[in-house]
């Protein structure tokens, strides 16, 4: 539907247009604008500060931006709260896990589940006899490996399981897009490769904006990356034009050193 | 079953195998120390709900036990006096009958919660805290001057409150009252726990973003809690002012929110039978100390002190351990 009436906007699932925002004298976004379209990922790199996390919290509805805009599906969602954000298919992990630690691992997944099926002014019913929602909590648990250790309290999980189930909570909630916060921080080499596989076969689920400080995975898996540097986007294109764009190399990549 | 279920068996048995005993051994003072536990650790089950599942830390709960507690006062002091409370646009009586004191209660203080709660939940941390408490005052110092219902000195009421088919001046039936209304409470208060509402509350507690994320507002799920955890402390007001036959600004103040922490905080924050665990101790402590010194809070505060540098789940998390994240 947004692609028939809005031709310009063919096949955005997010749109962000001149954003900016500023922290007293520090400005950690200045007139950001990019897309995410129908099937792909793309990925914001930049060194650490660049803002990545800023704009992030902007498109999430945690931050308010000073100037700019946001659409979801098309439509502005600038007097929206992330509450809202959320219930129209917009699914978040965190850079800093925000999970319930003293859950168990499917309870956090079912918590998902709750969300995205409504319901949850209930006042009697077993919420862990449910069926429905276990279901759904289980299998975004088997989809991110996860399901072997439902019974384990959160708090007790790795920094790499607890990213895991930050993508099945983020799963339960069949979201439109994702928005993903370092998913593979902490993870191992082995975690971090079936994160990477993982992640290939969901952009076709929903498209997914990624944030990520693991080079290998940003150019194995990234349809167009972004570059963020000192909150201005210096570059926008396929994993190529970035890699052989001066500017970025002289900005960012010639310090790290990532392929 | 595990301690902490084997623990709560035992409690609950024995709050009522102390007043039958008492019952026939005639010690009806006894039982009446069992009807305040009962109706005093009803107050720390509703507050339970707001502070052990949903985190709030409200310092004003004696708001809702007082008006629990005026609630009763007004309507049988009408009753005992032949004056109708209204007269226009319809005539309301006065009544001595506690099932509609109850839903009175109840209906009143859920009220005044909807209205502080939706207010105080607007803040968080230390200003909540302080938002609650400068309510709860307010109502006492609006319940001091208020003479018309006795005002600082409160208000008596010569009969007990009547049940059908009960006689509420025998302590022990009046115990039982009291009882089966705390089973209900603890029952409602356990399903609540692992309901669908539960989940949602804890998890806003422990972690609002999470919530947000799935789409769930944590506020609405705060207001809820904190209006049925007002409903059940008003509750209990209105059967503690009949235990005393007395009302008085005493249980609107912030002393009283106060005591009403300490069960759960004694008992265990968050755990099921906390507060009853922390009223009977309250209790037991306030009579066996009581008798040796005036002072008796000092070990009050002692047993407090120990409870909340070196047993963070109460007397419960030191016999059964760490809660068991339900299945």
């Amino acid at each position: 539907m947004t692609d028939m009436t809005d031709p310009s906007g063919a096949g955005q699932v997010l749109k962000v247009s001149d954003l900016s925002k500023s922290f007293g004298a520090l400005q950690a976004s200045k007139n950001i604008s990019l897309d995410l379209r129908a099937g792909e990922i793309h990925a914001l790199i930049g060194p650490n500060g660049a803002g990545k996390s800023t704009l992030i919290k902007q498109i999430s509805g945690e931050l308010r931006p000073d100037s700019g805009s946001v659409s979801l599906l098309g439509r502005p969602v600038d007097d929206l709260d992330r509450v809202a954000r959320a219930r129209m298919g917009l699914g978040r992990t965190f850079q800093i896990s925000a999970l319930a630690m003293e859950f168990t691992v499917l309870q956090n997944a079912v918590l998902g589940a709750l969300g995205a099926r409504g319901g949850v002014f209930r006042f009697l019913g077993n919420v862990m006899r449910n069926k429905a929602l276990v279901a759904q909590a289980e299998h975004a648990l088997e989809r991110v490996g996860l399901l072997s250790d439902a019974k384990r309290r959160t708090a007790d999980l790795s920094h790499g399981q607890r990213r895991q189930l930050e993508v099945a909570v983020a799963l339960t909630l069949q979201p439109k897009l994702f928005l993903m916060d370092e998913p593979m921080a902490g993870l191992g080499a082995g975690g971090s490769q079936a994160l990477t596989g993982f992640l290939d076969t969901l952009r076709h689920e929903a498209p997914i904006l990624l944030v990520e400080h693991d080079m290998d995975a940003v150019f194995a898996l990234a349809d167009r990356i972004s570059v963020l540097v000192y909150g201005e986007v210096i570059a926008t294109g396929t994993t190529e034009e970035i890699r052989n764009n001066a500017e970025v190399q002289r900005a960012y990549l010639g310090e790290e050193e990532p392929v | 079953m595990n301690r902490e279920k084997l623990l709560n068996a035992a409690v609950i048995l024995l709050l009522l195998a102390i007043p039958l005993w008492a019952h026939m051994a005639e010690e009806p003072f006894l039982i009446t120390l069992a009807t305040k536990v009962a109706i005093l650790a009803l107050a720390g089950v509703g507050l339970n709900i707001a502070l052990g599942i949903g985190g709030l830390v409200s310092l004003g709960h004696a708001a809702f036990f007082g008006i629990g507690g005026y609630a009763m006062g007004i309507l049988a002091a009408h009753a005992q006096n032949y004056e109708p409370l209204a007269e226009w646009p319809m005539l309301i009586e006065g009544t001595n009958q506690m099932p509609v004191i109850w839903l009175v209660a109840v209906v009143a203080s859920a009220l005044a919660a909807l209205v502080i709660g939706a207010l105080s939940l607007r803040t968080s941390g230390v200003y909540f805290i302080m938002i609650t408490l400068a309510f709860g005052q307010m109502l006492y110092y609006f319940a001091i001057s208020w003479t018309a219902y006795g005002g600082e000195d409160g208000l008596s009421i010569w009969v007990r409150n009547e049940f059908p088919g009960l006689n509420t001046l025998v302590p022990l039936e009046f115990f039982l009252i009291c009882y089966v209304i705390l089973c209900a409470a603890l029952w409602f208060a356990a399903r609540l726990a692992r309901a669908p509402f539960g989940l949602a509350l804890s998890a806003a507690r422990q972690c609002e973003a999470r919530v947000e994320t799935v789409g769930i507002t944590p506020y609405q799920l705060r207001l809820t809690a904190f209006v049925i955890s007002g409903a059940i402390t008003g509750l209990a007001g209105a059967l503690f002012a009949d235990l005393n036959r007395f009302v008085s600004p005493t249980m609107l103040s912030w002393h009283t929110s106060g005591e009403i922490m300490i069960f759960v905080i004694i008992g265990g924050v968050g755990r099921l039978f906390g507060p009853v665990i922390g009223a009977a101790l309250f209790i037991l402590l306030e009579h066996l100390l009581g008798g040796i010194s005036d002072y008796w809070q000092i070990y009050l505060g002692g047993l407090l002190l120990i409870i909340v540098l070196y047993a963070r789940g109460g007397v419960i998390g030191a016999i059964s351990g760490r809660e068991v994240a339900h299945d």
